[in-house]
């Protein structure tokens, strides 16, 4: 049953006992980030389950990917978490890679640390702005997209794209990146740094912004753990765990040379938190406001690996990685890995049985594990902090039902 | 890692460690099915495994619908369900499976039954939903085992091999 938190100044009537109601939230409310919808049985205000029903947006992607080689399914990782299809493209890469024992040259990795951390800047900035929507204040939205629209120009020359970028393949990239291309990268991240402040104050230190995400939604680290949230939402209930940093030797090997520190509170202070606002007072950790603020700051340690990966890339040998042949025999065996992707721990299962075309693909979403914890954190809280709930765990339907 | 691991659960558990393959580069365990659960329940808590995440599940059906291709391969039709386990704090990996065969008791039509470990991992529980939903693989003892991605009256497994798309729902032309 519901826990009512009694000294909830916002809450008026708890104690008048009204009939229960079920109201349907979606599957087309904008507060949900997609085509999801969330049935909520109320006692007056008070919420006291949340059932979300998921699928709106199924395709069986995995089916598909039993009848496609690995380079044909690029396009479909795409639209799985298609704000952050970079990231979707390296996982997938990766895992084929992983069966094929295929190592990438120098530059290719470079190439691949750049354009993945550019994606997760694009992904938090969407991810902050629609937060800010979800909680009725429109500007936020703009300021983000002004800043994702250089990203994606930046994407669109260099692959083509500006959504859906089936960019990374297994074995590489489609194209090395284009001359000027870096300088214009570099550029766009001198302009960039400055307009972070302008978020900070828009919403990290916005007393309502404050007042509506601060102590709402605790998540323990335990549950985060036993949930199998990943991603900013774990780190954001203080669990010290990145698979940039943590992972498989086939993926942290890809930031060997890079200085970057996992973002999550040790001991109360983030990482090179004397730079950024301080934690307001009324913050717990685990709530929504940590959930969001650990992306704003791994926006910024984006910025940082993609300064390093700049540096790195220019004076690296060799290609930038070739993609495999469309009709490569993948060797007998079964692999699994999971990247850190924007949204949490993107995982791809392949199981081949020594045909061009895998036996069996599965994709572990992040989203999906992320938003199955919905209920508990939801349980008690009043209807209007439900989409400040969700909205904190930045899910994308497209990941979810796959 | 995974040997060393293997002759422990092989000494706690005996017959209920059905096989595994440590030459595979992600090496597996075989668990019995009704063992799953406690084998799962003893790899989260010994503290120096400590199991917390359950990263993910995922059913393999294993059939050739082709007489031909059926032939030539050297194992007989029947179902997997992959646990991908790892630990936080140890950072450790593990793989578990668990053999089914296709339907219960040979009977087609009836779904092969395995132990829910939504008990153990929370996780489980919406993964478990979506593996009985695009597998067909019963979890018994789960809270809720409900379709999850397919609507409600969906006829059918679509990650079956042998699976045949519907021609209409709901007035809707399949193909």
């Amino acid at each position: 049953m519901a826990t009512v938190n009694q000294n909830d100044q916002r809450i008026i009537e708890y104690d008048v006992r009204t009939d229960e109601m079920l109201v349907n939230m979606g599957p087309q409310h904008p507060a949900t980030h997609g085509v999801m919808r969330l049935v909520l049985r109320t006692d007056g205000e008070i919420v006291s389950e949340v059932t979300p029903h998921i699928g709106y947006l199924h395709r069986c992607a995995e089916k598909i990917g039993e009848n496609l080689t690995p380079r044909q399914w690029v396009p479909y990782t795409d639209r799985m978490d298609y704000l952050a299809g970079m990231n979707m493209n390296l996982g997938w890469a990766l895992c084929v890679e992983k069966l094929l024992d295929y190592d990438l040259p120098e530059k290719g990795r470079h190439l691949r640390v750049i354009i993945t951390e550019l994606c997760r800047i694009a992904s938090h900035l969407v991810g902050m702005g629609t937060y800010g929507l979800d909680l009725g204040t429109f500007s936020p939205f703009l300021y983000a997209f002004r800043e994702r629209e250089k990203i994606l120009d930046l994407f669109e020359e260099a692959c083509g794209a500006r959504l859906t970028y089936s960019y990374l393949t297994p074995g590489g990239a489609t194209a090395d990146l284009p001359n000027g291309w870096i300088d214009a990268c570099e550029t766009f991240l001198e302009q960039f740094e400055p307009c972070i402040t302008e978020y900070h104050t828009l919403l990290t230190t916005n007393a309502i912004f404050i007042k509506r995400t601060a102590n709402v939604g605790i998540l323990s680290p335990e549950m985060a753990i036993n949930y199998g949230c990943t991603g900013p939402v774990l780190r954001g209930s203080g669990v010290d765990y990145d698979l940039r940093r943590d992972g498989e030797e086939r993926y942290t090997e890809m930031y060997d040379g890079y200085a970057f520190e996992v973002i999550c509170e040790r001991d109360g202070h983030y990482p090179n938190d004397h730079d950024y606002p301080p934690v307001p007072p009324d913050a717990v950790l685990g709530d929504c406001w940590h959930r969001f603020y650990v992306r704003m700051l791994e926006v910024m340690q984006a910025i940082d690996l993609v300064r390093q990966g700049i540096e790195k890339y220019r004076s690296a040998e060799g290609n930038w990685g070739v993609p495999i042949k469309l009709t490569t025999k993948l060797p007998k065996g079964e692999v699994y890995l999971e990247t850190e992707a924007p949204r949490g721990q993107m995982g791809f299962y392949l199981v081949s049985d020594g045909n061009a075309i895998p036996w069996r693909v599965r994709a572990r979403s992040g989203c999906f594990s992320n938003l199955s914890v919905a209920h508990e954190l939801c349980n008690g809280s009043p209807i209007a902090d439900i989409p400040a709930v969700i909205g904190s765990l930045d899910i994308v339907m497209g990941e979810i039902d796959r | 890692m995974a040997q060393d691991l293997l002759s422990r659960l092989k000494g706690k558990f005996g017959d209920s460690i059905t096989g595994a393959n440590t030459e595979n580069m992600d090496p597996w365990i075989e668990v019995a099915p009704e063992a799953i659960v406690e084998v799962s329940k003893y790899l989260s808590t010994e503290p120096d495994l400590k199991f917390d995440m359950l990263n993910c599940i995922s059913g393999v059906d294993y059939l050739h619908t082709d007489e031909k291709k059926a032939k030539k391969v050297d194992w007989e039709p029947h179902t997997q369900v992959v646990y991908h386990l790892s630990s936080i704090s140890n950072k450790h990996t593990l793989v578990l499976k668990v053999i089914l065969p296709r339907w219960k008791d040979g009977k087609e039509g009836q779904l092969p039954e395995v132990p829910s470990v939504a008990g153990v991992w929370r996780t489980a529980d919406w993964h478990e939903r979506e593996v009985y939903d695009l597998n067909g693989i019963f979890f018994t003892g789960h809270p809720n085992l409900r379709r999850i991605l397919c609507p409600e009256d969906w006829v059918g497994h679509p990650l079956r091999k042998d699976y045949e798309q519907p021609l209409e729902y709901h007035g809707i032309r399949g193909r």
